[in-house]
């Protein structure tokens, strides 16, 4: 595509070119720094500002919000399971997720398809939907979910979803999984299955093969799949609301409780700056590591 | 390459009747003739969805998300298509920047742009409007609508449109006749993922969403939150039907393995 360019008359200078690119952009530049860069600069200010029940917000630059949060144990306690929850709904989608994909990846044309269909799918319904799936699952302690185990044998007592960390890990695995599958998935399309057949016919053992040959190189779809769903879960909202109930608050539940019903917004402000310069600075730093250390695959 | 052993179907086998799972139990619910939560097993009824009409509440809150859907999509378009044009065609200083700000609402936590939303609209006057929904959904889908648009533009074979120019056409000929056509298919599935992902918005649009300008998913959020009964279950299958006929339409047109791989991407 850049070769055409390239190909063009020497008199199309670069600046001509550049200044046409701007023009194209430049809707698009204005509504995005009116509306994204200039709102979230705005919610940085206010995570500073003062705030009380009858005055309302004072526009003035104090740490009093930031300081709330360190010093009083709620928000430790309020973030560790923030990052808890998500960090558990990750291993899960890595743990099922990973198999899944590779069970897909060997199966025949018009199944592989398909069921990629019926995994990817969900991500495009509504996602309040599929949380209410899961709490008509859950649902008390004789809930569907509960009985079935029984039943199986699985379990002996019936164990507490509906407004439990359980319960949120289980629904934050579920709503994530399709973006592990997908990961798992790209990174396993790149892989040459002559290895594999190279690796048995020297011998090696189904298992060793994954583990040796398989294993290592989609190691980094796994790790940027976790990347995302870490990030997600970590910042998501329906379902840690609908099924964490009212009291088991997560850092994105709790600045919606901030906003709308104590109205306290430098201190929802303050919450929600945390959880993103966090999110950031561990993606950021997870995605240098890998680069790091998968460097030779990344050339 | 070889076959997946009955270990392995089994894995498969459950693990796709999880992922189902909860899509399933909410559509048969939706069905119970019984006034409580049950799943039918002797007759299926359509009485919930017959209730759905005596709570305008949820009627009007479907149409103002087909509204804000139908509109914060189509004007989504109008911008994205230039900006992925540009993106696509040219190398230029700022380039990568500029497209990682496009694609930042995706980074983003959802929590922080509503918040965000909500204090900027406020502040100058339109808190709590249509006109402020509208803005914050274009801004949330845009991403979705440029990354296929994007595909489309990287794809598409120059040579036609050197031939055009080579016969004469002036830019906007060129544009009309040759660059759109090979595009539209981008354009239309970018357009398609756009709508379903401003019709499903929740987390943004709690913040800013009024009794007047609640959304759908708004709507059945704060109707959970209170109880779970058969309506909003009978609501959520609607939505589930509505969705699904959008996608079959989309597999149709476009193929949805690519929608699908420029939704699941989110973060990247």
């Amino acid at each position: 595509m850049s070769a055409a360019i390239d190909s063009l008359p020497a008199s199309a200078a670069p600046s001509r070119e550049t200044r046409a690119a701007w023009a194209l952009a430049l809707p698009a530049l204005m509504l995005f720094t009116g509306v994204v860069v200039i709102p979230l600069a705005m919610t940085v200010m206010l995570s500073f500002h003062d705030w009380g029940q009858y005055k309302g917000i004072e526009p003035v630059f104090i740490l009093k919000n930031w300081r709330e949060i360190a010093s009083d144990p709620y928000y430790a306690e309020m973030f560790s399971r923030t990052f808890r929850v998500a960090a558990l709904a990750t291993l899960i989608t890595a743990v099922l997720g990973v198999p899944e994909a590779y069970i897909l990846n060997r199966m025949n044309s018009p199944w592989k398809g398909f069921f990629l269909l019926v995994i990817l799918g969900p991500l495009l319904i509504s996602v309040v939907a599929r949380t209410l799936g899961w709490a008509l699952l859950f649902g008390g302690n004789n809930g569907l979910a509960n009985k079935l185990m029984m039943s199986l044998g699985l379990i002996a007592s019936p164990i507490r979803f509906m407004f439990t960390e359980t319960g949120m890990v289980v629904a934050l695995a579920h709503a994530m999984m399709p973006f592990m599958v997908l990961a798992v998935w790209t990174a396993l399309q790149r892989i040459d299955p002559q290895i594999e057949n190279a690796a048995t016919s020297l011998g090696a053992s189904p298992f060793t093969v994954v583990r040796r040959i398989i294993l290592p190189q989609i190691m980094p779809g796994v790790l940027s799949g976790a990347i995302i769903v870490f990030s997600l879960s970590a910042s998501a909202f329906a379902t840690p609301a609908i099924i964490g109930g009212r009291r088991l608050k997560v850092a994105s539940t709790l600045a919606y409780d901030e906003f709308l019903n104590t109205l306290n917004w430098p201190l929802g402000a303050a919450v929600a700056v945390l959880l993103l310069a966090a999110l950031v600075l561990i993606v950021v730093g997870s995605n240098a590591l890998i680069e790091r250390r998968y460097a030779e695959l990344f050339r | 390459m070889k076959k997946n052993g009955p270990l392995a179907l089994a894995f498969h086998t459950l693990f796709v009747v999880v992922m189902l799972a909860p899509i399933v139990v909410v559509c048969l619910v939706a069905f119970t003739p019984e006034g409580f939560l049950s799943i039918p097993t002797t007759s299926f009824s359509l009485r919930w969805f017959k209730a759905i009409a005596n709570y305008p509440e949820f009627v009007r809150a479907f149409g103002t998300s087909l509204w804000l859907g139908a509109l914060s999509s189509f004007v989504t378009v109008l911008v994205a298509v230039p900006a992925a044009l540009a993106l696509a065609r040219y190398r230029f200083r700022g380039r990568d920047a500029l497209s990682a700000l496009f694609l930042s609402p995706l980074m983003i936590p959802h929590v922080v742009l509503g918040i965000a939303f909500l204090r900027f609209f406020t502040l100058i006057g339109f808190g709590g409007t249509f006109l402020a929904l509208l803005i914050a959904h274009i801004i949330v889908v845009f991403p979705f609508a440029l990354r296929l648009t994007l595909a489309a533009a990287t794809g598409m074979d120059r040579a036609t449109e050197m031939a055009a120019i080579s016969l004469g056409a002036d830019g906007f000929t060129l544009f009309r006749r040759v660059t759109l056509p090979a595009i539209l298919p981008g354009i239309v599935s970018g357009w398609a993922l756009a709508f379903i992902q401003s019709f499903d918005d929740l987390t943004m649009t709690v913040f800013l969403a009024t009794p007047g300008t609640e959304t759908l998913p708004v709507r059945m959020f704060l109707y959970i939150q209170d109880n779970i009964d058969p309506l909003v279950t009978s609501v959520s299958a609607s939505v589930i039907a509505i969705t699904m006929t959008v996608l079959v339409l989309l597999d149709r047109f476009y193929g949805l393995g690519r929608v699908l791989t420029a939704k699941g991407d989110a973060g990247r």
